[in-house]
């Protein structure tokens, strides 16, 4: 089985080729050009460069958020227009959950974490064994304080990963401590491998879904259902 | 030639299948208008995600209605601009993703051009050189249209497109939201000579377009007169500032029609659905000897198949776009 594998949610546009036994081909490019401009030819040479041809692709795979909301529906609407095209099934993955699965051989909490502005985070814990992950709580948007005060009772060893780490080192060490530590930068980043070998994972349990419900996870809605909200409470 | 044309530029999503640039085989319109109705007016970030949810099935649906397969396309054709950047790249990026998948080449349409190109849907036999008034809720443009991909901006607006104007005078008015039909159906039983409002003539030649003192015209006479505790007929408020405006674009379009010699004019874009303008243009057309076009009022506002229309016209002058398209919220004509 092959997965084509794209996130666009974060700061780096990245995609990959993921199939049964290895990571087959993973582009990264994490500066200038936005990610309109980066993905698409991006993929272009991946594939080229790989020898593979988009009708021996199975399931194509997006991270689907929580991010910057262009960003998430750049990356969601290339994956939708290319399964679309192929006539092939999809599988939606959390970034942050991607992110996590960066660190799947440490022991203990994951804890990446996007900057949400306004003062938050995306946010979303895991705890691992070293193998696997579990899931502790639903992708989120905090303050980072909350977050540190639940990591703080919690006590365990945490490690962080996601562009939320560059702007807000100091304060978890400050907060933390020793438990928290931070994985060396090049994984620290969202990287399509990772969205692919979860897509692998959840295709090989059925959990497919048509390119038409292939849908963004913001976490958020948008300021203006949100004044509105706020307004009618 | 077969082309699927996607349009995501504002609030509406739309994929449609035109044959040749004039043979409309397939049009679908999914339209956020209620959603947006809430607000009072179109919110971006909503726009983009109805854009995202809906695209697929509206793709889908385009073909199906054609009978054809993608792989029987010829082309994709997406609009990149002008509109807004959000609801742009949900279109220009599903279009990149399902051109280069089918392993078709994919053409970046202007979608004001896009509208301009209607003209051809509703009528083959009308042909470059004309003039067309372009006008929207974003967008009031004369275009010279030299050919069938030479397009010349004779005027604009310098602020509020005329459809804005619309909108926000029907806002004012408590009318609701979209204010054109709005305003049409209020302004229906009203004296259009009740009340002067202005005509404004901007730009060297006096042919550009300003809408929003008008706009405060109108705000400022139902204030002035609310405060005077004075009762006002809507109806003739209405009547009044649809005449302003239709008054304005009609005489703007003969113009320029007229400073340039040329003999057949049209009209495009939502506000060419306003029923007195499209009346006004057609008899100033008739008393000036000049042909006069207009697309249907579904293809006036805002479709693909006017997209996949234009592109197919683009693609034969050669346009291509590779794959770092992006969209381009301010795209010239």
């Amino acid at each position: 089985m092959l997965i084509f594998a794209a996130d666009t949610c974060c700061m780096a546009a990245t995609a990959a080729l993921v199939d049964d036994t290895r990571l087959v081909a993973q582009t990264v490019v994490n500066h200038n050009k936005t990610h309109s401009q980066k993905m698409m030819p991006q993929i272009a040479d991946m594939l080229k460069n790989a020898d593979i041809d988009i009708s021996d692709i199975d399931v194509f795979a997006a991270a689907v958020g929580p991010g910057s909301f262009t960003g998430v529906r750049i990356g969601v609407a290339t994956v939708k227009g290319m399964a679309q095209a192929a006539d092939k099934p999809c599988v939606g993955i959390s970034t942050l959950e991607a992110l996590a699965n960066n660190a799947r051989c440490f022991c203990g909490l994951l804890s990446p974490i996007l900057d949400a502005r306004r003062g938050q985070v995306y946010n979303a814990l895991f705890e691992c064994d070293g193998r696997e992950m579990k899931r502790l709580t639903p992708d989120r948007a905090l303050p980072l304080d909350e977050l540190l005060s639940e990591l703080e009772a919690d006590g365990r060893q945490t490690a962080f990963m996601g562009d939320g780490v560059f702007v807000y080192r100091g304060e978890i060490e400050s907060r933390l401590g020793s438990s928290a530590v931070f994985l060396p930068k090049f994984l620290s980043m969202n990287l399509a491998g990772s969205v692919g070998e979860l897509a692998y994972e959840a295709a090989l349990r059925g959990e497919y879904v048509s390119y038409g419900n292939l849908t963004p996870q913001y976490v958020r809605l948008s300021q203006a259902e949100q004044d509105r909200k706020e307004k009618r409470e | 030639m077969l082309i699927l044309g996607i349009e995501s530029s504002c609030d509406e999503t739309a994929a449609a299948v035109v044959r040749d640039g004039t043979e409309v085989l397939s049009n679908v319109i999914n339209s956020q208008i209620e959603i947006h109705k809430e607000y009072g007016g179109v919110v971006p970030e909503i726009a983009s995600r109805n854009h995202i949810k809906n695209i697929s099935a509206v793709i889908d649906k385009a073909l199906s209605d054609s009978g054809k397969a993608i792989s029987e396309i010829d082309a994709v054709a997406v609009t990149y601009g002008p509109g807004l950047v959000g609801a742009l790249l949900v279109g220009v990026s599903a279009a990149k993703g399902l051109a280069f998948a089918a392993k078709k080449p994919l053409i970046p349409v202007n979608h004001i051009k896009g509208h301009i190109c209607a003209n051809y849907i509703e009528n083959p036999d009308f042909k470059p050189p004309f003039i067309c008034l372009v006008a929207s809720g974003g967008h009031s443009h004369i275009v010279l249209v030299k050919s069938y991909s030479e397009y010349e901006t004779l005027a604009r607006t310098f602020d509020d497109a005329a459809g804005e104007a619309f909108d926000k005078v029907a806002r004012v008015m408590g009318l609701g939201y979209p204010g054109g039909p709005k305003i049409q159906k209020c302004a229906e039983g009203g004296n259009p000579e009740a009340i002067r409002f202005p005509r404004v003539k901007m730009g060297e030649r006096g042919f550009d377009f300003s809408f929003s003192g008008l706009k405060t015209a109108v705000i400022n006479y139902i204030h002035t007169a609310e405060q005077k505790g004075e009762q006002v007929n809507i109806s003739d408020v209405a009547a009044s500032f649809q005449e302003a405006v239709v008054d304005t674009l009609s005489s703007h379009l003969i113009d320029c029609a007229k400073l340039c010699g040329v003999e057949r004019i049209s009209l495009a874009g939502g506000v060419a659905a306003n029923a007195p303008l499209r009346a006004r243009v057609e008899r100033l057309a008739r008393e000036n000897g000049m042909e006069f076009n207009c697309p249907r009022m579904s293809l006036c506002t805002d479709n693909a198949a006017m997209i996949a229309c234009c592109g197919y016209y683009e693609f034969k002058a050669g346009s291509v776009a590779d794959l770092t398209l992006n969209a381009t919220p301010s795209l010239p004509i």
